[in-house]
């Protein structure tokens, strides 16, 4: 079964640990710059919404780079960047829609999010919130569909 | 290990950054933050220096949790010696700003000296460089923030700032980060305005800087000890839900809020400040003041409230750059803004504290402050064209001005400005001001709390609850339940409460995480994070060394055992309602035990032994 991660911004209170679990699987660093998952603070509206790569099934990423280092791990549906192959051109970063392929100056290739090589990625493990979840890739909207549900008013002993 | 193992020097009478070498052996001495600054202040200021002369350092630091992810691994202190007490100042701060300072590669930063014009230090890895500030000079908090943002076209800096209060030398000012967490108290802003700096900057993005020791061990006690927050009653539900605002009607019902200006200690309007309140839909629009809740760096805890005003209250009708989320009150926010001068308004309590965020004070000093001054104004001390309005107990008008007045640094707020030990001294009653050592009170009486007042009184840093909070044991029974009106038992609980307090505050972490945390959920972070021998005994002896270090920086600045004392209202005068009615502080049943379990002299002086064993 494949999985994706699910964000819920209304848990998310911006403590970064999934930032700094996410540095710190990839490069043993608690240096947020370098995490592939991000929180965006909304001050006026108080708010914080955590934000990475949605994996899209036909990655622009992956069609855009012209050295075929970005490709689909087809156990968890991640597109994940061949350190080994990627020059650095940056036209996925271009490609992509959301702005979640990153160009890291320090290395002179990009990276994105690989969903941790599948098992439990590290920044859902790390939320204290359940802001971050790991769920069935079918399911999706599960949570809030069984919120919905639970307003209908077709029970009679309700009424 | 996680220290960065270099500090930043800069010395703005030369206008030089200056990287150097962390002093290594302090730091296994004094661990990090409030511990190590205060090692280095130390060593390196003359204790008899004016707070705002040009001698006085000020020292921003983190400690070794500090960037990691130890739950609530944020914090930074600010050490310096403080203008509202002429004691030793440390305040620290979470939000994100003290990590950031860890990334770019620096355990702390110094300045020294005094810039001829104003400046702000903007810190990159290690491009460290004091640019003109003449634009930003007069700015708030919030807008020095976002210009230097823009300026530098980079939205991921971390700024701490300080406000027009800190320009203006008021004397509770603080210094600000991340909008709205802040080294509130002791004046921290001050010293930092007297210098003509503005704003830190930093942007850091190192992968290098630091590692855990023991990388494995380090996880899996990270892990734990967040499970052990989430678990707790208070850290994994009270605070999350009502912030540390659950206290308000708690501490009330106890019958230890002070009330205007500590003349009662339960108030009737306690619910309607409190944190069930600011959950609660509006009269008014149908809108619940709180919004969200807010997490510092790493914290699992997340205490931080987001409020949202009533965009018609009177307060901020006209003024639409309040009409959008901020940090809204916290318990002692709430209490000193409100209880304090009697006032039940939860909406100007809130524009009240967004103007304490916006232009960088202290929400405590301020509260108290103005009770004080609301009490010379029934007394016939203060005329109202003095003031230039009506001070009566309760007037949220009153509040809301006089705020405003505080922060802009214009009339009757010049006098605010320097707290109510001033205040109290100009008008004739110095005894109406209720600080100690020239600090005011937090929110908790020291008479319906019997181990706060010895709390109070000992602090280093002037009257305080965040260094020991005797309020776990006296009220929520943690780690064992004591009867908050008694004296027996509370010298040597208090003093494991005070060096447990200093290591916590040296590691990098939040003091709230102690509600759920002992000392050896601490320790067993601390142990993989740096290598070497950090067991708890030497934790906590440890702790007790940066107690004794402040106290003899204190000694020799000019404080005695005279000044670990209260106001004499806490002292004569009883308890007027509720469960505690008739009480008195006894401070006398309690300080000469205590000066015996610290290993101090009769006068309140660390005895050659004592210093010997701790090595200071």
């Amino acid at each position: 079964m494949q999985k994706s991660l699910k964000m819920d911004p209304n848990k998310c209170t911006g403590c970064l640990q999934c930032e700094m679990a996410c540095a710190f699987e990839h490069h043993r660093t608690f240096t947020i710059s370098r995490s592939r998952i991000k929180v965006f603070s909304f001050e006026a509206e108080g708010r914080k919404v955590p934000y990475t790569c949605t994996q899209c099934d036909e990655a622009w990423c992956l069609h855009a780079c012209p050295v075929e280092a970005i490709v689909l791990d087809p156990k968890t549906g991640a597109k994940k960047v061949l350190e080994d192959l990627c020059v650095g051109c940056k036209v996925c970063t271009i490609a992509c829609p959301f702005g979640t392929v990153n160009y890291v100056a320090a290395t002179g290739k990009v990276q994105k999010c690989d969903l941790c090589d599948g098992g439990e990625p590290a920044c859902a493990g790390a939320c204290p919130t359940g802001a971050i979840t790991y769920v069935d890739a079918d399911w999706t909207g599960l949570d809030r569909m069984r919120q919905w549900a639970g307003k209908t008013d077709n029970n009679p002993a309700a009424v | 290990m996680t220290w960065t193992k270099k500090i930043l020097r800069v010395n703005l009478t030369a206008g030089t950054c200056q990287a150097e070498p962390l002093n290594l052996e302090w730091a296994r001495q004094y661990l990090g933050q409030r511990g190590l600054a205060t090692k280095y202040l130390v060593e390196e200021t003359d204790p008899k220096v004016l707070p705002l002369a040009e001698g006085n350092k000020l020292i921003f630091a983190t400690g070794p949790l500090t960037g990691t992810s130890a739950s609530t691994g944020g914090r930074y202190s600010v050490v310096t010696k403080g203008p509202l007490t002429g004691a030793i100042a440390c305040s620290n701060s979470g939000g994100y700003f003290g990590a950031e300072m860890k990334f770019a590669g620096y355990d702390m930063i110094i300045f020294e000296g005094k810039s001829e014009k104003p400046v702000y230090l903007l810190l990159e890895n290690d491009d460290a460089r004091l640019l003109d500030a003449a634009h930003l000079w007069g700015r708030t908090c919030w807008d020095t923030e976002e210009l230097i943002k823009h300026t530098h076209q980079d939205p991921q800096l971390r700024v701490a700032s300080i406000g027009r209060a800190g320009e203006n030398g008021v004397l509770f000012a603080g210094i600000v980060n991340d909008l709205h967490r802040a080294a509130g108290r002791s004046g921290v802003g001050a010293v930092m305005g007297s210098k003509n700096l503005k704003a830190v900057a930093i942007r850091g993005t190192r992968t290098d800087a630091y590692a855990p020791a023991d990388p494995e061990g380090f996880f899996k006690a990270v892990a734990a000890a967040k499970a052990v927050l989430a678990g707790n009653g208070v850290t994994g539900q009270g605070l999350p839900t009502y912030g540390t605002q659950v206290l308000m009607n708690v501490i009330n019902e106890v019958g230890a809020l002070p009330t205007r200006n500590h003349r009662d200690i339960q108030f009737e309007g306690a619910h309607a400040i409190s944190g069930e309140a600011m959950h609660a839909p509006r009269d008014t629009d149908g809108k619940p003041n709180l919004i969200n809740r807010n997490a510092c760096f790493a914290c699992t805890i997340g205490c931080g409230r987001i409020s949202k005003m009533d965009t018609s209250h009177f307060s901020v009708k006209d003024k639409p750059t309040y009409h959008g989320a901020s940090g809204g009150v916290e318990y002692e926010a709430a209490w000193a803004l409100g209880a304090a001068c009697g006032v039940s308004d939860l909406e100007a309590l809130t524009y009240a504290n967004f103007l304490c965020n916006e232009d960088g004070f202290d929400p405590i000093t301020l509260g108290t402050t103005i009770g004080a001054a609301m009490e010379l104004y029934e007394l016939g001390l203060l005329k109202k064209e003095e003031v230039g309005l009506e001070l009566t107990w309760g007037s949220a008008e009153a509040l809301v001005k006089l705020s405003e007045m505080t922060a802009q640094g214009v009339g009757f707020g010049k006098i605010i400005g320097l707290g109510s030990r001033v205040l109290c001294s100009t008008y004739g009653r110095p005894d109406l001001s209720m600080s100690v050592k020239g600090q005011e009170f937090p929110a908790y009486d020291g008479r319906g709390l019997q181990g706060m007042a010895l709390e109070y009184a000992t602090s280093n840093r002037g009257a305080c609850h965040v260094r020991g909070y005797m309020v776990s044991p006296e009220v929520l029974g943690i780690p064992v339940k004591m009867d908050p009106g008694a004296t027996e038992g509370k010298a040597p609980m208090l003093k494991a409460f005070q060096d447990l307090t200093a290591v916590v505050d040296s590691a990098g972490i939040c003091l709230f995480t102690t509600f759920a945390w002992g000392g050896p959920d601490i320790q067993s972070m601390i142990q993989p994070a740096l290598g070497g021998d950090y067991s708890l005994e030497n934790l906590m002896l440890l702790g007790e060394r940066v107690w004794n270090l402040e106290r003899t920086f204190n000694l020799a600045a000019g404080l005695t055992g005279k000044d670990d004392t209260l106001p004499p209202r806490l002292l004569t005068e009883p308890a007027k309602t509720g469960p505690m009615k008739g009480r008195v502080a006894e401070l006398g049943k309690m300080l000469p035990e205590y000066y015996q379990v610290r290993g101090w002299t009769p006068e309140g002086v660390p005895t050659p032994e004592t210093v010997a064993r701790l090595g200071l």
